[in-house]
């Protein structure tokens, strides 16, 4: 087995890099996504070369879609998808009808296709509830009125993705409105099973996954995980969205050992996701499309301040607290990116208007957030 | 004559749980997921301006609950009736007027009648674990109860008749 130096040391730089960044990041309350970006664009094409790191970002990132994925499943349960659709469905459809349009006009306008305009709608959608979540503890704004909306709002977003993404998912490979429909339906009605098995066999298959030690743990998750992402991968319901399902299924003990250990390889593999998508953007193409990038950010930033206002209001929170979770549903982040990287972040102007527009909004989100009191 | 604590689920986060005082204050528990907890203190007047006053990790709250003198059994309870689909469990205080008070558990035929469980019993800081039929009941007992809701529902009603009542 020969062992490359250089795939060793261009990764080894590359994660050190990573770490600066984070660690700046994370000093100023911010996210250290935009950054990772970042470096993914000095990188590869249009910048500094990594030739022997690209093949293991390229995989990485596959395996980053996925792991993103089930451990969003994992955060999230039958009840709480209950409960937030319950009080929340109005605020839910004035969040799609108010956030996706933009993205929509958008793509149409700079004459993508079918697949390009759907897309872009998605990414001016879903905000990041990774992002939000953490930029509320960290505000310290759990204990406030508009939070349970913000964070409803949140979860119903991220359970519209497994519907969404097989429909995307069949289009972008080119296949028919028809065609989309289908495993549309077919994603929905393995949701619906999802739920059904994680309601009333919850128990059982954790004891059936579940293993006391960590190491067995984690290999036996992480693989039937694969499994299930690959074979909904080739009945085109997406394998962001089997993983997502296997995420939510599991439950109870074994889902909070589940997301202890995997939140570090998580972590890995989801920073090369990032990078692969920073890869595939050449700077050069991008710059034409920065004013267009930052008009969109801009509407939908106020969009998004809309929609927040109308979801707290309906909680009762007062005008200040209704401000409070507009500018906090801005940021958008992982998601945006996971709809850019399965589209084929090489799909030129999508990516080239896409990827500055979640730069701008994931460092300006959280710091209009922060300064409205 | 209970405090109203108001519970809600912060979906992603944990629980919320908050209550009024008697001075106006609204205070306000989150119980994270990981274990932790938080705690706000906001006015009752104006409910947005809510301060975080301190957290406190796992085993910082144990301590905390212990000089309350709050056995956290109920919470473990929890735990276990989330992963059973229709299994709960309750908390019910035996009143001073209460007709069970100074009598033995066994005279309730609680789990005949209702089909509830009692399992512990808590008396001030000490928990009796599987009460007998035998076990005297005293006034300010607590009663864990595992069981269904209409079951739970069931011993609330026996236990809370008064004893003039027949």
């Amino acid at each position: 087995m020969a062992i490359s130096a250089g795939l060793l040391l261009e990764l080894g730089l590359i994660l050190v890099a990573l770490t600066i960044l984070g660690a700046g990041a994370r000093r100023y309350g911010l996210s250290p996504i935009p950054l990772y970006l970042l470096a993914g664009l000095f990188l590869g094409d249009g910048g500094i070369p990594v030739p022997e790191a690209a093949d293991f970002l390229e995989t990485g990132a596959s395996i980053g879609v996925v792991l993103l994925l089930l451990t969003l499943g994992l955060e999230f349960s039958v009840i709480e998808f209950t409960a937030s659709l319950r009080r929340h469905l109005p605020s839910a459809a004035v969040d799609l009808v108010l956030n996706a349009t933009p993205g929509a006009i958008a793509g149409w306008l700079l004459g993508l296709n079918g697949a390009g305009i759907l897309a872009l709608a998605g990414v001016t959608y879903i905000s990041s509830s990774g992002v939000i979540a953490r930029l509320l503890g960290d505000l310290r704004r759990l204990g406030n009125r508009e939070t349970p909306a913000v964070l409803s709002v949140l979860v119903l977003e991220d359970f519209s993705m497994a519907a969404y993404l097989p429909l995307l998912t069949v289009m972008a490979s080119g296949g028919s409105v028809a065609e989309a429909m289908l495993w549309m339906a077919v994603a929905l009605g393995a949701l619906g099973l999802a739920f059904l098995v994680s309601y009333r066999w919850g128990h059982h298959v954790g004891r059936a996954i579940g293993h006391p030690e960590d190491e067995q743990l984690l290999l036996r998750i992480l693989g039937l995980t694969l499994i299930v992402a690959a074979v909904a991968e080739e009945i085109h319901a997406s394998a962001a969205v089997g993983a997502f399902l296997v995420g939510l299924t599991l439950t109870g003990r074994t889902a909070d050992r589940a997301r202890a250990v995997l939140g570090p390889l998580r972590d890995l593999f989801a920073a090369a996701f990032f990078l692969s998508i920073g890869f595939a953007v050449a700077p050069a193409e991008l710059l034409p499309q920065l004013p267009a990038a930052l008009a969109l950010a801009a509407v939908t930033a106020v969009t998004k301040i809309a929609t927040g206002v109308y979801a707290a209001r309906r909680d009762g929170a007062a005008r200040p607290g209704q401000l409070r979770a507009g500018t906090a549903l801005i940021a958008r982040g992982e998601f945006s990116l996971v709809i850019i990287g399965l589209v084929g972040a090489g799909s030129g102007v999508l990516a080239a208007i896409a990827t500055p527009y979640v730069f701008v909004l994931a460092i300006a989100g959280p710091l209009i957030a922060r300064f409205t009191r | 004559m209970g405090i109203d604590i108001h519970e809600t689920l912060l979906p992603g986060v944990g629980l919320r749980y908050e209550f009024d005082n008697v001075d106006g204050d609204r205070i306000c528990v989150i119980a994270r997921r990981r274990g932790e907890f938080e705690f706000f203190v906001s006015t009752a007047a104006d409910p947005d301006s809510a301060q975080r006053v301190f957290r406190l990790t796992d085993t910082e709250a144990d301590a905390l609950a212990q000089i309350l003198g709050a056995p956290r059994m109920v919470e473990s309870f929890a735990d276990l009736s989330r992963e059973v689909p229709g299994l709960e469990a309750g908390q019910i205080e035996v009143l001073p007027d209460s007709r069970y008070a100074g009598r033995p558990l066994g005279d309730t035929r609680a789990r005949t009648r209702t089909g509830a469980s009692v399992v512990a019993l808590v008396r001030g800081d000490k928990v009796v674990a599987s009460p007998g039929p035998d076990e005297v009941l005293r006034a300010a007992d607590v009663l864990v109860v595992i069981g269904t809701a209409d079951g739970i529902a069931g011993v609330r009603h026996l236990i809370e008749q008064a004893i003039d009542q027949t």
